[in-house]
């Protein structure tokens, strides 16, 4: 009976913490009574900052942007499904918002809700992702270039002037933005020189311990490599682990070339330590591109570009330093 | 049933993974013989560590052997699949790292290291077997479908995870931390053979000292009838719950281990599907009832075993999937009951008709 009564016990104190968790999600129309008249009012659309380090530190700059101090009435909403992004619109539509920010998580199935939008009025701005909508329905995207992100660093790469690139590819999920322009620079680089091959080309799906598997398995066969280009810091990382336990050395003026993208603080430290040699920026920080364009739209000018596309920067190791890392990490 | 032929059973339960075992073993042999070179090396700690794809093996099948000790329980006793431990190593790693870390997520260094790692796994062991009490309550208590039933912290577990630690991801400062995932120095042995090699030791200990494998198969087999002789049934299945946390825990410690921090959104993706395998792999019915322990914990290395040659031929690592599902339809083909009937007349005309509980 006692055991009975600490599984009821467990099994409520597990349901009340599922409840919080559930409560905490939907955090989005906080219902602040009566918003004050010179406010500016908008609703945001992010996908959960859960999902990565780069998530995280854009839903932070967001929030920390537009506050009721920078005259904003703010309300989010999260999902990483289409259907509930687009239910959310709606509902900040009929509550009447003056701008829509939407970072969507499907570039598909928007045109419906933004030509709804656009008829009470609502001015649209899409950041992080486009979508597959006439652009007459939005004011303006910004947006990161990932193919210019990977060129960058294929770029820097080439700088490097080995003798030899054996590259171990290690690419994100397939089919996402970030993975088809960080590849494909890669990719059409090895093609284009003699002296550039790929020893393997796998996706490790943004997982840190797939990649370590991935490079284990290339260590086991005793081929042999000098480049890691992983599409992210975490991979980047399994990968190293790897190394470090077979011995090979890596980073600045060593064995093997380590490159990274998204420049989490953690990952730019490991640069600072030399112990990796590229990071590329991925930048998660539009809402200062945003607040602009919000601007000038309330003042009645016209935007001279639809698309902004961000400055993005990559850092080598032999040249960051502290306020790099504290400035760009995230 | 006598005794003699439970023996006979088992021993052709644990051929299924043996012969798998043996069959990539001799496919790699053919095409490649240093596939089985093992070779010393100097890691970048210093230490001479044994190297090769047979210490690969080993190494990453760890977690899945140690799953797949209480999962097998889970599948005998309730006669369904925990689909939630790999959100559930979520949870236990992120408290783990929360007690290390102490909530700051950069720490410089971890004050009294020993006594705040150990403090740090028992506090994930309580969240581990605490998860797997909320299951055991709603399968054995409320009589949900363990499928169904799981499925609440398959989908709400990593959220938790990230919410244990607010969204941070600490890294864990002391490299003596990496010691579980990785090696002690002066061993060239990985030291996730030794951890699985202690559970295993602890699991047999237990079925042989204790009822909880006669009970969990009884219970399996037939409730009804094993309460009638006095077993609790919703005690046995709550308690294999319970068990698969514990073993869910000691996996959260090597994989934040072996980075020395998680991913929640990503850590032991699908390994449930893995550990799942690796009992059917094992030849126990995923209906419940006759368990042998030994073979799911062969069926585990044996998916890792399958795993790491696909990626010595460099299979693209999203169609180890499609691989893996060949292996599931082969083995249910061939536990359907009409071709085992089919086997058994070609096979032995000596056996009695098939026994019960056995499919």
């Amino acid at each position: 009976m006692k055991k009975k009564v600490l599984s009821f016990v467990m099994a409520a104190a597990m349901t009340l913490s599922l409840v919080a968790c559930g409560n905490a999600k939907p955090a989005s129309s906080d219902g602040a009574p009566a918003a004050s008249g010179d406010l500016i009012k908008v609703g945001i659309i992010n996908n959960d900052p859960n999902e990565s380090g780069y998530r995280t530190a854009n839903d932070n700059d967001l929030k920390n942007t537009f506050t009721k101090e920078n005259g904003y009435d703010a309300s989010f909403a999260y999902s990483l499904k289409n259907d509930e992004q687009i239910a959310a619109a709606q509902t900040f539509i009929q509550d009447g918002v003056d701008y829509l920010l939407l970072s969507a998580a499907d570039t598909a199935g928007w045109d419906s809700v933004l030509q709804e939008a656009q008829a009470e009025g609502v001015k649209v701005i899409l950041f992080d992702r486009t979508i597959d909508a006439d652009e007459s329905l939005y004011e303006a995207s910004i947006v990161s270039d990932m193919a210019k992100e990977g060129q960058t660093a294929v770029d820097w790469l080439a700088g490097q002037n080995l003798s030899e690139y054996n590259v171990i590819h290690i690419q994100g999920v397939m089919g996402s933005a970030a993975q088809q322009g960080r590849s494909n620079a890669l990719t059409s680089k090895v093609e284009a020189e003699s002296n550039w091959n790929l020893v393997v080309e796998q996706t490790a799906e943004w997982n840190a311990e797939k990649a370590q598997q991935i490079v284990q398995s290339v260590i086991d066969a005793g081929t042999p490599f000098n480049v890691i280009y992983a599409e992210n810091d975490d991979m980047a990382k399994g990968a190293v682990a790897a190394l470090d336990a077979a011995g090979i050395s890596h980073g600045v003026g060593k064995d093997v070339i380590v490159m990274g993208f998204d420049c989490n603080k953690w990952a730019l430290e490991e640069l600072l330590k030399q112990n990796w040699n590229y990071d590329g920026q991925c930048n998660p920080f539009q809402a200062s591109y945003i607040d602009e364009i919000i601007k000038k739209l309330e003042k009645g000018e016209t935007l001279e570009q639809k698309t902004i596309i961000m400055d993005e920067k990559g850092f080598d190791a032999s040249t960051i330093t502290q306020d790099d890392v504290d400035t760009y990490g995230i | 049933m006598s005794k003699n032929k439970t023996k006979k059973f088992e021993a052709g339960q644990i051929l299924i993974p043996l012969i798998a075992l043996i069959l990539l073993a001799l496919i790699n042999l053919i095409v490649d013989p240093s596939f089985f070179k093992i070779t010393p090396v100097v890691n970048n700690s210093g230490n001479t560590v044994l190297s090769g794809y047979l210490i690969t093996i080993l190494d990453y099948g760890s977690e899945l052997g140690i799953l797949a000790i209480g999962m097998t329980l889970v599948t005998a006793a309730s006669g369904g699949q925990d689909i939630s431990v790999g959100a559930t190593i979520a949870i236990a790693g992120s408290a783990m790292l929360k007690i290390i870390c102490g909530g700051v997520s950069r720490p410089t260094e971890v004050k009294n290291y020993v006594v705040t790692v150990i403090v740090a796994f028992v506090v994930a062991c309580i969240v581990g077997m605490l998860c797997g009490a909320f299951n055991g309550t709603l399968v054995a208590v409320f009589k949900i479908q363990p499928m169904i039933a799981t499925l609440i912290l398959f989908t709400a577990g990593r959220s938790i995870a990230a919410w244990i630690n607010n969204n941070e991801l600490p890294i864990v400062p002391d490299p003596r931390f990496a010691y579980f995932g990785g090696f002690i120095p002066g061993i060239p042995i990985p030291t996730t053979v030794f951890i699985v090699a202690i559970c295993i030791v602890i699991i047999a200990l237990v079925l042989k000292f204790t009822n909880l494998g006669l009970y969990t198969q009884a219970v399996g087999i037939n409730e009804k009838s094993s309460k009638l002789n006095g077993i609790n049934p919703t005690f046995i299945k709550f308690l294999s719950f319970v068990i698969l946390g514990l073993c869910v825990a000691v996996a959260a410690l090597i994989k934040v281990s072996r980075l020395s921090t998680i991913n929640y959104s990503v850590i032991a993706k699908d390994i449930e599907m893995d550990a799942i395998l690796a009992v059917a792999l094992g030849g126990n019915a995923l209906s419940g009832g006759k368990f042998n322990m030994w073979s799911s914990i062969l069926g585990a290395y044996v998916i890792q075993f399958l795993t790491t040659t696909l990626y010595k031929f460099h299979v693209q690592s999203d169609a180890l999937a499609a691989y893996k599902a060949v292996v599931v339809i082969i083995l249910v083909v061939f536990s359907a009951p009409t071709v085992r009937e089919f086997f058994k007349k070609l096979f032995s005309f000596k056996k009695k008709p098939a026994q019960k509980g056995v499919a």
